[in-house]
């Protein structure tokens, strides 16, 4: 696979490695990462807390740069923040001064490409997931997973091809991130987007992804790679959690962690 | 939110809503009450001679001070003069704070540099400064303006620089997602997250502000309510003093009040 035709893969990680330094020492928090995402696949990233999950989507999305090894995006080194990638942060951060609407356009805005054609794409977005009629609202006056879902329109309003999601749900309760979770899946995979989500919660991992990379402790390196092929007839997170399959791989995956107390 | 003006609210709210009323009218009548008699007690025991109003003056003898300098045409003119250095002193104060604030938030290495001297020039009581700048600045207006606008701006850097290295650090890292220069997440993020705090130094600085234009005009001045308060003493005429000190509370009073209108407006949404 590594070294194979690039153009098939919309991300690429090649032998990708991350030193932090501090007074205190020299952290080693990601080492020899290696593993590609096909187009509008869903990969999930799950590993102890602390492990680098959060410091791999940074270096996925160009926030950060690698001590060493590379990342492809498209089949182009990642050297900085590009259009390409659309980041979702743990909570929404939608910015209480300004309107849904004003929110939601603001990747383009920042980035200077708000026409005419990306405004109507921004409107079109909220009617298709039903927040039109909230545009002129501010955040405050949202519910939990309405805000949610503007974050998701914020990002792809942006027209990314590949979505990083960072723990996107955990700052929800747990009845509303189930909620979320079925409705940001189907927006993702309805607009077609190849996804990575970081999450330590192995269950919602499994429930999302066609594949589950586990890491290790720190330094962070790939344990193992789980292909996810359950049998349930609509691929759904709820779904998911009820196919056959799940609680093995569950049980695995969570052997593989290796969690004391 | 809907509920407040719907036709239909049951009986026990409705019960509710008068209780809440009720005592809001309550506290305000009391505090009528409470300045009334305070003033009324004065009266009488000036009157009956347990004080002396050549010492403690007196609310009558108060009123003819203030519709003596009302006729001879100079009340509002103190009153404007007061008024109008201690606005310059706050709100050149809160700009400039703001404005290096900004500078210091743009450089780390700045902020590091600086951070010693503003600790200092925070501690250090700036009336002491105040000789300085007269000299310097000349026994003026001007002079008291630059009092009251050092005494508001330290306390203000320091203010809104914590308030902007306060930002959550998610929301930088949003924006800079997008691609945003340090610019871009100053105007974009940490500027609107932080409006709060700014127009809650400029409530801090108003008190400040006051302080600075009464002690310059302690120091120098030859017309204001400072003037005033310190010419009264020096001929000892109390009555001149404590009308000027009623006069400065309420003008104090009405400033805080605006500013504090103000930042009803500016912060609805935060």
């Amino acid at each position: 696979m590594v070294g194979g035709v690039k153009m098939n893969y919309v991300v690429e990680v090649c032998n990708l490695g991350m030193k932090y330094h501090s007074l205190n020492g020299e952290i080693d928090a990601l080492k020899n990462i290696n593993f590609s995402v096909s187009e509008g696949e869903f990969i999930s990233i799950v590993g102890p807390s602390g492990c680098g999950k959060s410091t791999l989507l940074s270096l996925i999305a160009g926030l950060i740069v690698p001590t060493s090894g590379e990342v492809f995006v498209e089949g182009k080194p990642v050297t900085e923040t590009s259009e390409k990638v659309g980041y979702m942060l743990q909570k929404d951060h939608l910015f209480e001064w300004r309107t849904i609407y004003q929110n939601v356009i603001l990747g383009p805005e920042i980035r200077r490409t708000l026409t005419a054609d990306t405004k109507e794409y921004a409107l079109k977005l909220l009617d298709t997931y039903g927040l039109l009629e909230f545009k002129d609202k501010y955040p405050s006056q949202l519910s939990g997973g309405m805000r949610q879902r503007a974050a998701l329109i914020r990002t792809l309003v942006a027209r990314p091809e590949i979505l990083l999601l960072d723990e996107a749900f955990s700052a929800l309760d747990y009845q509303t991130r189930l909620a979320v979770t079925e409705d940001i899946y189907s927006i993702i995979k309805k607009e077609n987007k190849t996804a990575i989500l970081v999450t330590h919660d192995i269950s919602e991992g499994i429930s999302m992804a066609d594949r589950v990379i586990v890491l290790t402790k720190r330094p962070a390196t790939i344990k193992k790679i789980h292909e996810i092929s359950l049998s349930c007839e609509k691929r759904t997170p709820m779904c998911s959690r009820e196919a056959a399959e799940f609680r093995e791989y569950f049980n695995k995956i969570w052997k593989e962690l290796d969690v004391y107390v | 939110m809907s509920n407040k003006n719907s036709p239909n609210i049951s009986p026990q709210h409705a019960e509710y809503l008068r209780k809440v009323k009720r005592r809001k009218r309550t506290i305000l009548v009391t505090q009528i009450t409470l300045l009334a008699l305070f003033f009324a007690l004065w009266e009488i025991a000036a009157r009956i001679g347990v004080v002396d109003p050549f010492i403690s003056s007196q609310p009558s003898r108060i009123i003819d001070t203030i519709s003596n300098l009302y006729s001879d045409g100079n009340l509002f003119n103190h009153i404007a003069i007061t008024c109008v250095e201690t606005i310059l002193g706050f709100v050149l104060g809160t700009l400039i704070g703001i404005l290096v604030a900004i500078i210091l938030w743009c450089s780390e290495f700045l902020e590091k540099v600086m951070e010693p001297y503003l600790v200092v020039l925070n501690s250090l009581p700036k009336i002491a400064l105040g000789p300085i700048f007269i000299v310097w600045i000349g026994a003026g207006s001007l002079a008291i303006v630059v009092i009251a606008m050092t005494i508001s701006v330290v306390v203000t850097i320091l203010e809104v620089l914590n308030g902007f290295l306060g930002v959550d650090n998610d929301k930088i890292k949003l924006v800079k997602t997008f691609g945003a220069n340090r610019i871009q997440i100053l105007t974009k993020v940490v500027l609107p997250a932080s409006l709060p705090i700014m127009v809650n130094a400029l409530k801090v600085s108003v008190g400040l502000s006051w302080v600075g234009v009464v002690v310059g005009e302690f120091l120098v001045s030859k017309a204001g309510l400072g003037y005033l308060i310190v010419y009264g003493g020096q001929v000892f005429q109390l009555d001149l003093v404590m009308a000027s000190v009623i006069i400065l509370s309420v003008a104090a009073f009405l400033m805080y009040k605006m500013v504090a209108l103000i930042e009803k407006l500016v912060v609805k949404r935060n």
